[in-house]
């Protein structure tokens, strides 16, 4: 799948895999990732991934230095702009560099309390697909999830594969607070909400888990490429989950 | 403590130039909305451009030192004062211990930046000082400034204790001395309520109606009392796709001009989320944000279309001019 490149204003560059989501689109995103982690191109400030793009903020100032330093690189004519040396700097990159993607990938497996007043519209979403709770939970649980990317709000996960079976669309009146850690179905789509929100997806359980966590390192508890697996655990679980980690 | 709070202002947040890296996260970048007034704050008192400032909103705060300290103002003209004098922006000021630092109305922009010398002392959270007002994190206890609230600087840079000695010695009696020099006339943006703002087209302008590109680029734009640190909500002519096309949603960034399906324009700004799934009709050129971001509900908004190359150039320009302004600093205090 070819790479195009837009330019997103005056400091980052658009890298778009396609104009369609697709597990390739991601694959292509997800190996640019990979690259730029290992080699960051001259002044490159972070990269957004997304479905079937990757954006890379660059600093200017840093670049056109860095440019300065380098004008022995045949390519560095006078002519050239700032996003015309990003691109190419790119390019490169992603021609030389080998990456073992593959080796990469992590499970990371997500405790949840289906049902009960920790996941409300469980009851509506089994109605809406003539199926009984438990087969929500069982099919909910039993699939096997891949982190798409992260956004919205901090560690928000966009997650795909969900079976249809459990499709619901969105509450026609949002809800106006969500807890944090509310499992959800909006659509063919799984979430978790990291924070508190207003927001309407049907909400079916709630992880002990914290997806949003600013003090760490990685503040975010999954990231795009992570597979994901639900498991149920009960109400008494769940709130030894919660003394355990506070 | 060194600086107590006796009034907040209307929003009053300690911020940086924003936290980078963690966008891949979903964490959103905050910082200062007008970085060019943030940064030469910071250079007028002998900061690194790493420092925080507090950004004071349409109402400025009224704060007591209660330690020597040198500050300085830049931004938007929110009336400083100390002890009833006015103070002048876009310059270093050295405030006696006990003066009470005060703002009045709000004459030109919106947004002040008040920095110190040496430095807001809050912790680094995710590598920057900013404050992320809405998830609680950053800046001084995760949230904008209260009545009571307790401030500390950190230590002064080498050139600010230089800085702060000269001015310091100019005078016994005064609570406050700023220097015959500040930042040259032209470093100052014109902040108005009616600005032309340069702006480079979206990534999916070709996807508008051929009025609606004319319209963007021509017709004025109010901005609505809808419109804080996420982003300003324009009204004026309604902008539309020439068929209905869904975007998958991608990265945005500050300065990207989306439109939802109801055809007004929303300027993603400070707080803007890290991805949007709407049309970007335009992005505003780097060296216009702080035009935009010293705008307030019912000024007026012109976009005018300016190429990538050319915003590339007037950044670059700009950088130089910092450069210039910091070594001028560093030669009137060696």
């Amino acid at each position: 799948m070819e790479a195009t490149f837009q330019p997103l204003g005056d400091q980052a560059v658009v890298v778009q895999f396609g104009t369609t989501m697709s597990l390739e689109a991601y694959q292509q995103v997800r190996r640019v990732a990979l690259i730029l982690d290992r080699h960051p191109i001259p002044g490159m400030v972070e990269y957004i991934p997304a479905y079937t793009t990757i954006t890379i903020f660059y600093n200017p100032q840093a670049l056109y230095d860095w440019n300065q330093k380098h004008t022995a690189r045949e390519r560095a004519e006078e002519s050239d702009t700032l996003y015309q040396i990003v691109c190419d700097l790119i390019r490169d990159q992603l021609k030389q560099a080998t990456v073992a993607s593959a080796g990469e990938e992590r499970t990371v497996e997500i405790p949840v309390c289906y049902g009960g007043e920790l996941g409300p519209d469980l009851p509506d979403v089994a109605a809406l697909n003539q199926i009984t709770e438990q087969e929500v939970i069982d099919i909910h649980a039993g699939g096997d999830y891949l982190v798409y990317m992260i956004g919205f709000a901090p560690g928000f996960p966009y997650i795909g594969g969900m079976s249809e079976r459990i499709a619901a669309p969105r509450r026609k009146s949002p809800r106006l607070s969500i807890p944090a850690g509310s499992v959800g179905i909006a659509g063919k789509q799984t979430g978790i909400y990291p924070m508190e929100t207003p927001g309407g997806w049907q909400i079916i359980g709630r992880t002990p888990l914290r997806l949003f966590r600013p003090e760490d390192d990685t503040p975010s508890l999954l990231q795009a490429g992570d597979r994901v697996r639900f498991y149920p655990i009960s109400m008494e679980e769940y709130r030894a989950f919660e003394e355990g980690s506070s | 403590m060194t600086v107590r709070v006796i009034r907040p202002g209307l929003l009053t947040s300690v911020q940086d130039a924003g936290r980078y890296g963690f966008q891949k996260h979903g964490v959103i970048v905050s910082g200062v909305m007008d970085p060019l007034a943030h940064r030469i704050a910071n250079m007028l008192v002998g900061n690194e451009e790493t420092q925080a400032t507090l950004e004071m909103t349409l109402k400025g705060a009224t704060l007591e030192f209660q330690k020597d300290a040198l500050i300085s103002i830049c931004g938007g003209d929110l009336s400083p004062s100390v002890e009833g004098t006015p103070v002048p922006l876009w310059k270093p000021i050295f405030l006696k211990k006990g003066s009470v630092l005060d703002f009045g109305p709000c004459r030109t922009g919106i947004r002040a930046y008040l920095a110190i010398a040496g430095g807001w002392d809050v912790p680094l959270v995710m590598n920057s000082r900013s404050t992320y007002l809405r998830a609680g994190i950053g800046g001084f206890q995760g949230r904008a400034l209260k009545a009571g609230d307790e401030l500390s600087f950190g230590a002064r840079t080498q050139l600010g204790e230089e800085m702060m000695k000269r001015l310091s010695s100019q005078s016994a009696q005064a609570s406050f001395i700023v220097p015959e020099w500040g930042v040259a006339q032209e470093m100052v943006p014109n902040y108005t309520s009616a600005p032309v703002i340069r702006a480079i087209r979206g990534n999916q302008y070709d996807w508008f109606t051929k009025e609606s590109q004319i319209a963007f680029f021509s017709e004025p734009y109010k901005v609505t009392p809808q419109s804080d640190r996420m982003g300003y909500r324009l009204d004026g002519p309604m902008l539309e796709l020439t068929e209905q096309m869904e975007l998958i949603s991608e990265a945005v960034a500050f300065g990207s001009i989306q439109v939802p399906a109801e055809g007004k324009p929303i300027v993603l700004l400070a707080d803007r989320q890290t991805t949007g799934g709407y049309p970007k009709i335009a992005q505003i050129a780097t060296v216009d944000l702080p035009l935009i971001a010293q705008t307030k509900p019912g000024d007026t908004i012109r976009y005018t279309e300016i190429s990538r190359e050319d915003a590339e150039w007037l950044l670059l320009v700009r950088e130089n001019q910092i450069r210039q302004l910091k070594t001028g600093i560093l030669v009137k205090n060696a």
